[in-house]
């Protein structure tokens, strides 16, 4: 028999948790987008909040910020992550598609808890870590999981060197284990109540989220990110990564210096000023860090910037990285203590956040899926005229998007702090309020713009899938192997 | 001896992964152990208490319904701030707070030394219906905050306060019930109540003294928020941090 005697073939990657972590990817984006675009409208039009408990802006907001970070990026990071690894080590997913399966399962069921728990007002009350103890034990049982499963199967590999991509995810995974166990240390009451209380309280418990909360920024939404970039960007240029001395320098101060920012977040506030002092001083010098990743990253196009012409996946890709270093630019800039006294508590923060989430976030998952969705399928993806149709409509929106938060978030740190001239202040709180209106209305026509180009994708990604012919091998993207340096 | 190169590193996960965490322990210990250890990072001011059982149950409420979101409790030390909502907050005022409740926006303006400001009706009129007192206000209304208290387990919350440090005595946990209805009761007679809770206001917060509401619990909180340390007491040497 032909099959007894054809040599025995390497067990395939492990692929189906990984499409479904993409599927979760695109549904989740746009649960979040939604949810944004909603409590856009409620700070617009307040009769949005519909006189329910479950549905005013206070029960949403968390609904929105976990949807994003954790259910849209999470899903992304943990779905490439496991790709990534597996092509990258040339080895089969430690502990197969059961592993994969659980993760996947796990992670859904982590969010499902979260989002439900604070339609219902369950919240610890502290931001980016509003779940309560018993859904922060399940999460990091589903985490220890995925660092078994990632390290498990970088042990196995067959390429001598750990490939970059997976540094920078390796060490998304470490921290995001130490900062979310840190932060979360809690007594519940018992006498069957849910709650809990923190083990820390005030100034102690302020540096300690900040540190947790900055961080969730620095290794979930960067650190894993970079790892993204790591891998699809090369890809999609078909060129190797710039410099590997310029990743190695990246790496290393990058996880060492972010970790030190949280404190720029409680700029002027009842924590001691070494403390403030220290995270402006380690925030500015992060800037280094960030703009080397960053031209590491474009600099991986150098003879392949064509390809921005007719992939315009790639130009996903490349837009992120943009977005990426506007957003570490501002970012130092808002941590000096001068700047930060007009922009903190105002809008301004919350632009700045979005050109990170919404460019730089968004935008290199959005690229990494027009990349992967071919290859997981085999199929030739349904229409690159829809992909520039995404783009451009994302685009616009994220432009009408911070420059609202811009204009809105410095106007009103002026007027807070105005005064007439008689010397009184010569704003009552209420009219910054009001002043805010038409700024509120442009932004959540910039969210809707965005969500509006997440249901393009997805339905350019439903066309592809379940297309009927399986493309070619050589129609799609390359998938091999890439070597460390 | 070998020269070191990179490659050491990146051929070995285990050493990648000690590394790593090595590298992102050092900044979290050096800003936090610190916080813990110095004593002089909470002022030494007099009249910091904790909340009472109806202040506690309140602030529970503020956290659930995700009050942080929007509205600050951290007033910084500027001109505008000070004459906008008066002295700057400090860390002693928040230092029974599980959790903290600084925030980080102000869609609506801080709330440090909001107590005393306005009357309880105003506080309970405006929760209801946000609109009807501030037209240009964009907050949610909060009518349903007008519902009984769930209060059941309130001796629990005060023991697992205790378990994270908050000095609750033996006396007030056992006291708790009676203390709660006591502070939404005016006419209850509230000797023992004062003595474990200096200064803590007793009244009929939603102007309803009957029944113990949500809306009770709220506006006791609200009411006593930066009211605790009297700052004509206090001197520039209390206040000095590291």
């Amino acid at each position: 028999m032909a099959a007894i005697a054809a040599p025995i073939p390497t067990e395939p990657d492990v692929e189906a948790p990984v499409r479904a972590f993409a599927i979760a990817t695109v549904f989740w984006g746009i649960a979040g987008f939604l949810a944004g675009v909603v409590i856009a409208a409620q700070l617009a039009f307040p009769l949005l909040n519909l006189d329910l408990e479950w549905t005013t802006f206070g029960r949403l907001r968390p609904l929105h910020t976990s949807a994003v970070i954790f259910a849209f990026g999470g899903n992304a990071l943990i779905g490439t992550s496991l790709f990534i690894v597996q092509r990258t080590c040339r080895a089969r997913l430690f502990g197969g598609e059961e592993m994969g399966w659980f993760l996947f399962w796990g992670y859904q069921f982590f969010i499902v808890t979260a989002a439900v728990g604070y339609l219902f007002g369950v919240t610890q009350g502290k931001e980016y870590a509003e779940p309560e103890w018993y859904v922060d034990l399940w999460l990091t049982l589903v985490w220890v999981v995925y660092l078994v499963t990632f390290g498990g199967t970088i042990l196995k590999r067959k390429e001598p060197h750990i490939y970059v991509a997976n540094w920078f995810l390796l060490a998304f995974i470490i921290t995001v284990a130490m900062l979310h166990i840190v932060n979360n240390l809690a007594l519940p009451v018992g006498d069957g109540v849910g709650k809990s209380y923190g083990l820390a309280s005030g100034v102690q418990d302020a540096m300690i989220q900040w540190w947790y909360g900055h961080n969730a920024v620095g290794f979930f939404l960067t650190a894993g990110f970079l790892g993204m970039m790591y891998y699809f960007i090369p890809k999609q240029a078909g060129r190797p990564v710039y410099s590997y001395r310029l990743s190695i320098v990246h790496f290393w101060s990058l996880i060492f210096l972010y970790i030190w920012a949280g404190p720029h977040h409680l700029h002027y506030t009842a924590l001691p000023d070494w403390a403030q002092t220290l995270g402006m001083v380690f925030s500015i010098m992060l800037w280094m860090p960030s703009w080397g990743g960053m031209i590491n990253g474009l600099m991986t196009l150098s003879g392949a910037w064509d390809k921005l012409r007719t992939d315009p996946g790639l130009r996903f890709s490349v837009t992120a990285v943009g977005f990426y270093a506007m957003a570490t630019f501002e970012g130092p800039v808002m941590s000096i203590r001068a700047v930060n006294s007009l922009s903190h508590y105002t809008d301004w923060t919350i632009g700045h956040v979005h050109s990170g989430a919404l460019g730089w976030n968004g935008f290199i998952i959005f690229g990494a899926l027009y990349w992967l969705i071919p290859v997981l399928w085999k199929k030739r993806l349904y229409s690159e005229r829809l992909v520039s149709w995404h783009f451009w409509v994302a685009t616009l929106g994220i432009v009408l998007y911070i420059t609202a938060m811009w204009v809105s978030g410095i106007m009103q740190g002026l007027m807070w702090r105005a005064y007439d001239e008689h010397g009184f202040l010569q704003y009552a709180f209420v009219e910054t309020v009001a002043a805010m209106h038409p700024y509120y209305v442009i932004r959540m026509l910039g969210g809707l713009l965005y969500l509006s180009g997440a249901l393009i994708m997805a339905w350019n990604i439903y066309r592809t899938v379940t297309a009927k012919e399986e493309a070619a091998p050589a129609a799609l993207p390359a998938a091999l192997p890439m070597a460390a340096e | 001896m070998k020269r070191f190169t990179h490659a050491l590193i990146e051929k070995n996960l285990i050493l990648l992964g000690v590394l790593t965490l090595l590298t992102v322990a050092i900044g979290g210990l050096v800003q936090i152990v610190p916080l813990f250890l110095v004593e002089t990072t909470i002022e030494r001011v007099q009249g910091i208490r904790p909340y009472t059982p109806l202040e506690l149950m309140g602030r529970n409420i503020y956290v659930r319904e995700g009050c942080y979101l929007c509205h600050s409790q951290m007033v910084r030390p500027f001109r505008d701030e000070a004459e906008r909502y008066g002295h700057y907050s400090l860390a002693a005022e928040s230092m029974y707070d599980h959790p903290f409740q600084w925030g980080s926006k102000r869609t609506g303006p801080d709330l440090a030394r909001v107590g005393g400001r306005y009357s309880d009706d105003w506080h309970a009129a405006h929760l209801r219906s946000p609109r009807d007192l501030v037209p240009a206000s964009v907050m949610p209304p909060y009518a349903f905050l007008d519902r009984p208290l769930d209060a059941e387990a309130i001796r629990a919350h005060l023991r697992a306060q205790r378990g994270v440090g908050v000095p609750y005595s033996d006396e007030m946990v056992a006291e708790a019930a009676n203390d709660l209805a006591t502070q939404a009761t005016p006419e209850a007679d509230a000797s023992g109540f004062s003595r474990r809770y200096p200064n803590a206001r007793q009244a009929a917060f939603d102007a309803d003294p009957k029944v113990v509401t949500e809306m009770d619990a709220l506006v006791a909180y609200l009411q006593m928020l930066g009211t605790l340390v009297r700052f004509s007491d206090v001197t520039p040497d209390q206040l000095r941090q590291p």
